[in-house]
């Protein structure tokens, strides 16, 4: 398990309580879990995703990622539906760990309430969190 | 005593470093209230000896073979059970191990029940298998539970001709859930009928047993057929006979989503009613949500082969409550006869064998037939079928447990419309001398 | 040099089933054909599977080969927390293998199966007095199946009282299968938190518990192998509101003839037989999980019943409040005679069993402590719980002590649970072991603490002896290959 300042978090994303991050992209979001997740979570052996057009609200189980012992529920970190869902991930689920921020998307999400987006941490704040 | 090894100077040591006076004193934080008055009212021990005295008077009072005849099947069947098996399962690196959970020193558990999955895969035609459930009658009842999680929907179509004790084991488990179970009659040629099953859509699976309770094989084609008229409804194959699959066509080649039933026949013996082994196999896709241990290849640091528990997160104990199943211990020595059953019987042992199991029970059904008395279900059958006697055979049928023969199951009790009905069975074991002296017997 | 337990041998390496053999090969005894053949209706006919041909004695070395792969009780000592791996008693063997039970038919007329009919009424009996409560079903197949009965007991019971409830109290001690099993009917798991003496505190659950919820699960002692002692108190508040109190009869070892489990406010409780009645495990199975009831919930048990009459036994099917039944039989027969023949060879030395299985486990405990960290500094019952707290500094894991202990010769502990440790090595001795393998096991576990600060890649590198080293959890995970 790293430390914190080896693990890598992108300034240019959002974070989630949960340890999602969010990116914007062409009027969507995009979902993913950060470094710090994949890192605790150990090798990722199965992602459990949504299908295109279900509907979630922020804080909503819309999946599970599952290592060799234990299963992690995924929240949504904004509501909305999902747009598109990473199917790759069904036959390489090790790219949530090898690329958490490129490979490793999980969800793409049309945002309900803009609001919400701005509601989730930025770099700093969730470094805070992190190290708190 | 012979179990307990601690002499008194142990425990004298031992209560030493412990720093407690005596064995009591080890029990001192449990409060008074809960403590047990007076010693326990149990019979004094038995010495080995006295012990296999006991034990042998008791099974003494059994009616089994030799000095009987049972012609009974319905779930439990008598078949032989060659040395080998009985051997090899006494090992105790075996049978005194647990659950394979450290890998390195389970491989043998491992790699026998690897084997088992393969081999009853094959059996049935189906793509994977799991290192097993408790019986055919408690597999049966997670198979439909697991279609429901499958499909979520909510109701489940199940043949009258399943075995009844199965039937009320899955109404068991049904009863807190909500889901409804629904009954599917069955034809005059002995198989289940379809014909009235609407509303497909609304169906999480429909299960049929073939060889059926009253030993007539059913079309599984067709059933499997008309299931997958929708789309989405799962089509169960339940079975108490898996050796019928040495030479009928397999669950798995008749279009089968779910395959599971009774294992008891590959090795185990009948020990009134259990344990037992609950088969259980579906298609690849759906393994996620498939209930029970699951053992798969892999390789070890230094590239070697090698064999674990593998997709546990389904289970229980990572799942907790949304786990699969809530299934721990499955049946592991169970399998494991099993897999040297069919090792020893080979691919071509078990086509012998089922074909002369399938020729015994037809013999024995045409010499009912000859001697005059009535097979009411025309369909073709595996081991077992029903007669209908004339009115009174009940007293024959008492008449015959004295003379040490036991002449098929009354079905009146579980099918109160098939009064004077009778389930006979015949394995590789019944000799054709005892089987017409039966008819002579019930023809007297 | 000091000769350890463990050490390397002569084993064999075995392929698989069909990478072996040859058609043709047989290694079976056909009966002899006394009837004709009669052709297999052609639209039903199929082919056969692909097994292997293989002879008796291909299959006699495959199979002696995998077994001593194996490590069983038979082999060494088997500490595994929460299992109670004891000792299984030969004679037990013989009495199921006894013809007049191994081949009797379920489906037999009473008058038939008197013995055995016998056996499954004394041992409801003896198992009553044992746990203090009296009415008993055999029928349950293994100890989840037991809980299951258990939680079907609690809805029928509540049904009949005309509110059912939907939410059952879970023990954050607990095992899976408590939660799983409440799933099953219905109920919504809501976990209770331990205290910081590591059982639960009678505030804890009343806050929790109301008209809606059926109930609560306990284990005791817990999988901490403490004994819940406000379990009283705790009964009385569920009671009060309503409800039932399950008992999880797995830690039973550490309790015959010194607790009454039904003084302790308990309704329902399963024993595992595998685990404290000394029947064997068998690889994972078969278990065996009565389930043994109050009076008052007598006629929730599974039918049938087996029933005393002045001509002898007979099965009742006539509850009409029974929860129906979770076995097409009576339960797992041959694994009753094993725990029957047990208890008569015993007695009332149950008690001593249960005795010098707590001394053993606290005997552990006051070795060790010190060498590795032990969360609850308190005397224990038949199983002791220590972490890796002290090792964690040079970078070795509980997993890496467990592996290690395999090429000192012993079983490792349980590991990782309960959860609410972090790092759990979960010891169970039980009493079959005696004082000089304790002693080796105590050694052992001191060499490891001690290479853990000095060649901690010794522990990372465990085990070496064994057949296999470390297996690779993770592709067999991603990529399952469950069949040939």
């Amino acid at each position: 398990m790293k430390e914190v300042s080896e693990l890598n978090f992108p300034d240019d994303l959002r974070y989630s309580d949960d340890h999602e991050w969010v990116k914007q992209v062409d009027g969507v979001v995009r979902v993913g879990i950060s470094d710090y997740a994949q890192n605790q979570l150990g090798d990722i052996v199965f992602v459990e995703l949504p299908e295109v057009g279900d509907t979630f609200e922020k804080g909503q189980e819309f999946g599970t990622v599952e290592s060799v012992k234990a299963v992690s529920e995924l929240y949504m970190p904004v509501g909305g539906e999902i747009t598109a869902v990473n199917e790759a991930l069904e036959d390489a689920p090790e790219q949530v760990n090898n690329e958490p921020y490129a490979g490793g998307w999980m969800v793409d999400v049309r945002l309900q309430e803009p609001a919400e987006y701005g509601e989730l941490k930025d770099q700093k704040a969730y470094l805070e969190m992190l190290k708190g | 005593m012979r179990y307990l090894p601690q002499t008194r100077e142990d425990i004298d040591k031992m209560l030493q470093v412990v720093g407690v006076d005596n064995l009591d004193g080890l029990f001192s934080g449990i409060p008074e209230d809960c403590r047990r008055k007076g010693d326990l009212n149990l019979p004094e021990p038995l010495t080995e000896w006295e012990l296999n005295r006991r034990m042998d008077e008791m099974a003494g009072a059994m009616a089994v073979a030799p000095e009987y005849k049972v012609f009974m099947g319905a779930g439990s069947y008598n078949h032989f059970i060659p040395e080998v098996v009985r051997q090899l399962l006494s090992r105790s690196e075996v049978y005194t191990a647990y659950t394979p959970y450290q890998p390195e020193i389970s491989q043998g558990t491992l790699q026998a029940i690897y084997e088992y999955q393969t081999l009853v895969s094959r059996l049935l035609g189906m793509e994977v298998a799991n290192a097993s459930m408790y019986d055919g009658a408690s597999s049966l009842a997670e198979a439909l539970l697991m279609a429901i999680r499958i499909t979520r929907r909510k109701k489940v179509a199940v043949s009258t001709a399943i075995h009844p004790l199965y039937r009320r084991v899955v109404r068991t488990y049904f009863a807190p859930t909500g889901y409804e179970v629904l009954e599917i009659p069955y034809l005059p040629d002995g198989r289940t009928d379809l014909s009235g099953l609407k509303n497909l859509e609304q169906l999480a699976g429909v299960a049929v047993q073939s060889p059926n309770f009253f030993g007539c094989i059913e079309d599984l084609k067709a059933v499997g057929g008309k299931v997958h008229t929708d789309d989405k409804a799962l089509f169960i194959a339940a079975f108490t006979e898996p050796l019928a699959y040495g030479v009928l066509k397999r669950p798995g080649d008749c279009g089968a989503d779910i395959a599971c039933g009774e294992g008891q026949s590959f090795g185990i013996p009948q020990s009134f009613g259990g344990p037992g082994l609950g088969m259980f196999t579906a298609l690849k896709k759906y393994v996620r949500n498939m209930p029970g241990r699951l053992i798969g290849k892999t390789v070890d640091r230094d590239g070697r082969p090698g064999f674990v528990l593998t997709l546990a997160t389904r289970e229980q104990h990572i799942r907790r409550e949304r786990a699969t199943s809530n299934i721990c211990s499955n049946q592991g020595l169970c399998a494991t006869a099993s897999v040297m059953y069919m090792a020893s019987l080979g691919g071509t042992g078990i086509r012998e064998l089922a074909k002369l199991n399938h020729d015994k029970a037809a013999y024995f059904k045409s010499a009912f037939q000859k001697a005059g008395l009535t097979i009411p279900f025309e369909s073709p059958v595996f081991n077992e079928f029903v007669v209908n006697f004339p009115a009174g055979f009940k007293d024959t049928h008492a008449r015959l447990l004295e003379k040490k023969i036991v002449a098929g199951l009354p079905l009146a009790p579980y099918y109160p419309e098939l009064e004077e009905h009778y389930l006979f069975c015949a394995t590789e074991t019944a000799t054709r001398e005892d089987m017409d002296d039966l008819i002579e017997e019930v023809t007297k | 040099m000091k000769e350890l337990t463990g050490t390397t041998g002569h084993i064999f390496n075995e392929p698989l089933l069909w990478e072996k053999g040859s058609t043709g090969r047989t290694g079976f005894s056909l009966p002899r054909r006394d009837v004709d053949p009669v052709p297999v209706a052609k639209e039903l006919a199929g082919n056969g599977p692909d097994f292997p041909d293989l002879s008796e004695l291909d299959v006699v070395r495959h199979f002696t080969r995998l077994s001593q792969w194996n490590f069983g009780v038979d082999s060494g000592m088997y500490p595994l927390g929460s299992c109670t791996m004891k000792y299984n008693p030969k004679t037990n063997e013989r009495q199921a293998a006894l013809p007049g039970f191994a081949g009797a038919h379920p489906l037999l007329p009473a008058t038939l199966s008197q013995g055995a009919l016998k056996l499954l009424f004394d041992l409801e009996q003896y198992l009553g007095e044992i746990t203090g409560l009296p009415a008993v079903s055999l029928q349950p197949a293994a100890g989840s199946q037991g809980e299951l009965t258990g939680m079907l007991i609690f809805h029928a019971y509540h049904q009949s009282k005309g509110r059912p409830r939907s939410k059952i109290l879970i023990p954050d001690t607990a095992h899976g299968t408590n939660p799983a099993s409440g799933a099953l009917c219905g109920f919504k798991a809501i976990p209770v938190k331990s205290n910081e003496q590591g059982v639960l505190s009678p505030e804890a659950v009343a806050a929790l518990m109301d008209e809606d919820t059926t109930g609560i699960m306990v284990t005791n002692p817990n999988t901490l192998g403490l004994f819940e002692d406000n379990i009283k108190n705790i009964a009385k508040i569920v009671h009060d509101r309503g409800g039932l109190v399950y008992g999880d009869g797995a830690n039973m070892n550490a309790a015959m003839g010194i607790v009454n489990m039904a003084d302790t406010g308990v309704d329902v409780l399963h024993l595992n037989l595998h685990k404290t009645f000394s029947t064997p495990h068998g690889g994972g199975g078969p278990g065996s999980g009565p389930v043994c009831v109050t009076r008052e919930l007598e006629r929730f048990l599974p039918v049938p019943r087996v029933v005393k009459n002045k001509d002898g036994y007979e099965l009742g099917e006539d509850y009409p409040e029974s929860v129906g039944k979770v076995h097409a039989f009576y339960g797992n027969f041959s694994v009753l005679i094993k725990a029957y023949s047990y208890i008569l060879s015993m007695g009332p030395d149950l008690k001593k069993a249960s005795q010098y299985a707590v001394l053993n486990a606290n005997y552990i405990r006051e070795n060790l402590k010190g060498v590795f960290h032990l969360p609850y500094d308190r005397p224990c019952m038949h199983e002791c719980v220590f972490t890796d707290e002290y090792q964690q500094k040079f970078k070795v894991a509980t997993l890496d002590i467990a592996k290690r202990l395999m090429d000192y010769g012993f079983h490792p502990p349980t590991v990782y649970f309960p959860l609410v440790v972090s790092g759990a090595i979960m010891i169970e001795p039980t009493e079959s072991e005696s004082r000089e393998t304790i002693d080796q096991f105590i050694d052992a576990m001191k060499s490891i603490a001690q290479e853990a600060q000095e060649q901690p890649e010794l522990l990372h590198n465990a085990p070496q002896n064994p057949k296999v080293q470390r297996l690779d959890e993770t592709l067999a995970a991603r990529t399952p290959c469950l069949t040939d």
